[in-house]
């Protein structure tokens, strides 16, 4: 490989080592410092590689210029200490010879405390997922902008703002203690959830950048069930809902960046080894006594690998879903629900409790009742999935509803 | 919006059921429950089972059950959210202890402990 191909790479996998060793060393106080030394030490890879060739081992290069960098800046900050320090405190000298230990465990231990720390429910969701996409995942600023649709300077204000809420908030870089652990994690698994999800339901049209996500969000994932500390059953379920789902990345849009919906896909292209891995992981996950909302959507997507209409499928989903509307309601959990409402017990039982529902301002509230319609009253579901149209704010969404109603 | 109860009320607590009937209960209540739930109005509930119940009575004489005396068991409740008790009373409807015939669900509305009601 040569350096220009190299780099890149080596961006991807290890500017989230260094970054992560560094900001746990300095401090969220210090977190830009850490976030320039590492850039810096990509770009001086790139200007010495460019110049004298690939060094044996590209990788020990990059930690050893990291390390140098972070010691220069810490005793240009100890010089100056020692000037003043003894002002204070006479004749005392003491000069610390800063480590900077990038030590797979550390680098390990590193990005499990930064995690902790980033998913911290005093910064937006947004500037979460942002910041764990920086930091723990290693995207530049434009490739952030890219997955959230948006441009640089708004990427850049918003980590800025979410950097400065967590200095101000004094938020510690370490693990919670043991007793914290389960609550604390609630928060790392819904970033990385929202993570997974805002690749697999992004507005962006680019496959490659959704499945980026995707499979970010389930790395994350699989370093919490790697440690044991943090290898709980809810990680588990997280980990096997993301592996079900995942397995259709590739079915469910086409090169156009266009959504294939569920019952057009085609199956073989579903990924068989992504679903054995999410009944593993699902296994794994009945460990303990508690059900959190991850194990029954990892049941409900359990029963999605299975794409032939079953009553025994139906009838477990409706009650995966009751179950889960206990534990978390949500109006997408309710739609889903009314969906297999119908599938069990038929379309006109699911729309007298859909029209109940009350979601008039959701799309999918609409596109859900045209679905319902369809075959029984086909003015009304044209009808309803022009209402969804009206709503709906993606293209690939859009063009979902649209070929309905052009079926109709 | 006011929280109702609507306690399920059995007219004949002693009656032994199949344990198919049961699980068939079972079913349709957790689905009546998913429907409540679905409009988001679902805040709590328990059932109650009748095996090893107790009335503590005047001058506190114990007795077993609820059932030597009176007719009616209360079977369980749950406790959902309504803008009006016609709501409520909508909900009580689906509920399936009403297909056994004399029984009732009574719809109740929660007192709020603003010290208005």
């Amino acid at each position: 490989m040569m350096h220009q191909e190299l780099i890149p790479h080596l961006f991807r996998t290890e500017y989230r080592k260094i970054i992560s060793v560094l900001c746990t060393r300095f401090g969220f106080e210090q977190m830009e410092i850490a976030e320039d030394i590492t850039s810096d030490t990509f770009l001086t890879a790139a200007q010495v590689w460019g110049l004298k060739g690939l060094p044996e081992n590209p990788v020990a290069w990059l930690y050893h210029v990291a390390k140098n960098k972070a010691k220069n800046y810490l005793q240009r900050g100890n010089v100056f200490e020692r000037k003043i320090t003894p002002e204070i405190k006479s004749g005392f000298q003491y000069l610390i010879e800063p480590e900077i230990d990038l030590s797979p465990q550390n680098i390990n231990d590193s990005q499990l405390q930064m995690m902790f720390a980033i998913c911290d429910p005093s910064i937006s969701a947004e500037a979460q997922i942002g910041l764990s996409l920086r930091i723990l995942c290693g995207f530049g600023i434009d490739e952030i902008a890219d997955a959230f649709l948006s441009n640089k300077e708004t990427i850049n204000k918003r980590l800025f703002r979410a950097r400065e809420k967590l200095r101000e908030q004094k938020i510690k870089i370490a693990l919670p203690e043991t007793s914290q652990i389960e609550s604390r994690l609630d928060n790392v698994l819904t970033t990385i959830y929202l993570l997974f999800n805002e690749g697999y339901y992004s507005l962006n049209q680019d496959r490659l950048i959704r499945k980026d996500l995707c499979l970010e969000a389930m790395r994350l994932c699989t370093m919490l069930v790697e440690n044991k500390i943090t290898n709980k059953p809810a990680v588990n379920a997280l980990l096997s809902l993301m592996c079900f789902q995942s397995s259709r990345l590739d079915a469910r849009i086409d090169e156009n960046g266009a959504i294939i919906l569920y019952e057009n896909q085609d199956e073989s292209l579903w990924n068989p080894d992504l679903i054995s891995r999410g009944g593993y992981f699902l296994n794994q996950a009945s460990s303990g006594h508690a059900i959190s909302k991850y194990h029954l959507e990892a049941a409900i997507a359990y029963w999605s690998t299975k794409k032939t209409d079953t009553a025994e499928k139906w009838e477990n989903v409706l009650e995966l879903y009751n179950q889960l509307l206990l534990i978390a309601y949500t109006p997408i959990a309710a739609l889903n629900r009314t969906f297999a409402l119908s599938k069990v017990h038929g379309k006109e039982t699911a729309i007298i409790e859909a029209e109940k529902l009350n979601l008039q301002e959701s799309p999918f509230y609409f596109s859900l009742l045209g679905e319902l319609y369809r075959g029984m009253d086909n003015l009304k579901s044209k009808e309803n999935f022009r209402k969804a149209l009206a709503f709906i704010r993606s293209e690939s969404g859009r063009q979902v509803i649209q070929t309905k109603l052009d079926g109709l | 919006m006011d929280e109702f109860i609507l306690i399920f009320r059995h007219e004949d607590g002693m009656k032994v059921a199949s344990p198919e009937q049961m699980q068939i209960w079972m079913k349709q209540t957790m689905e009546w429950i998913g429907g409540i739930t679905a409009k988001n109005k679902f805040v709590g509930g328990n059932g109650l089972p009748f095996q090893d119940a107790k009335v503590v009575g005047y001058k506190g004489v114990v007795t077993n059950g609820p059932f030597g005396e009176i007719k009616e068991t209360i079977g369980g409740y749950i406790i959902v959210k309504g803008d009006s008790v016609d709501e409520a009373v909508e909900f009580a409807k689906g509920c399936p202890v009403l297909q056994g015939e004399g029984n009732t669900v009574e719809v109740r509305k929660i007192a709020k402990g603003d010290g208005l009601h």
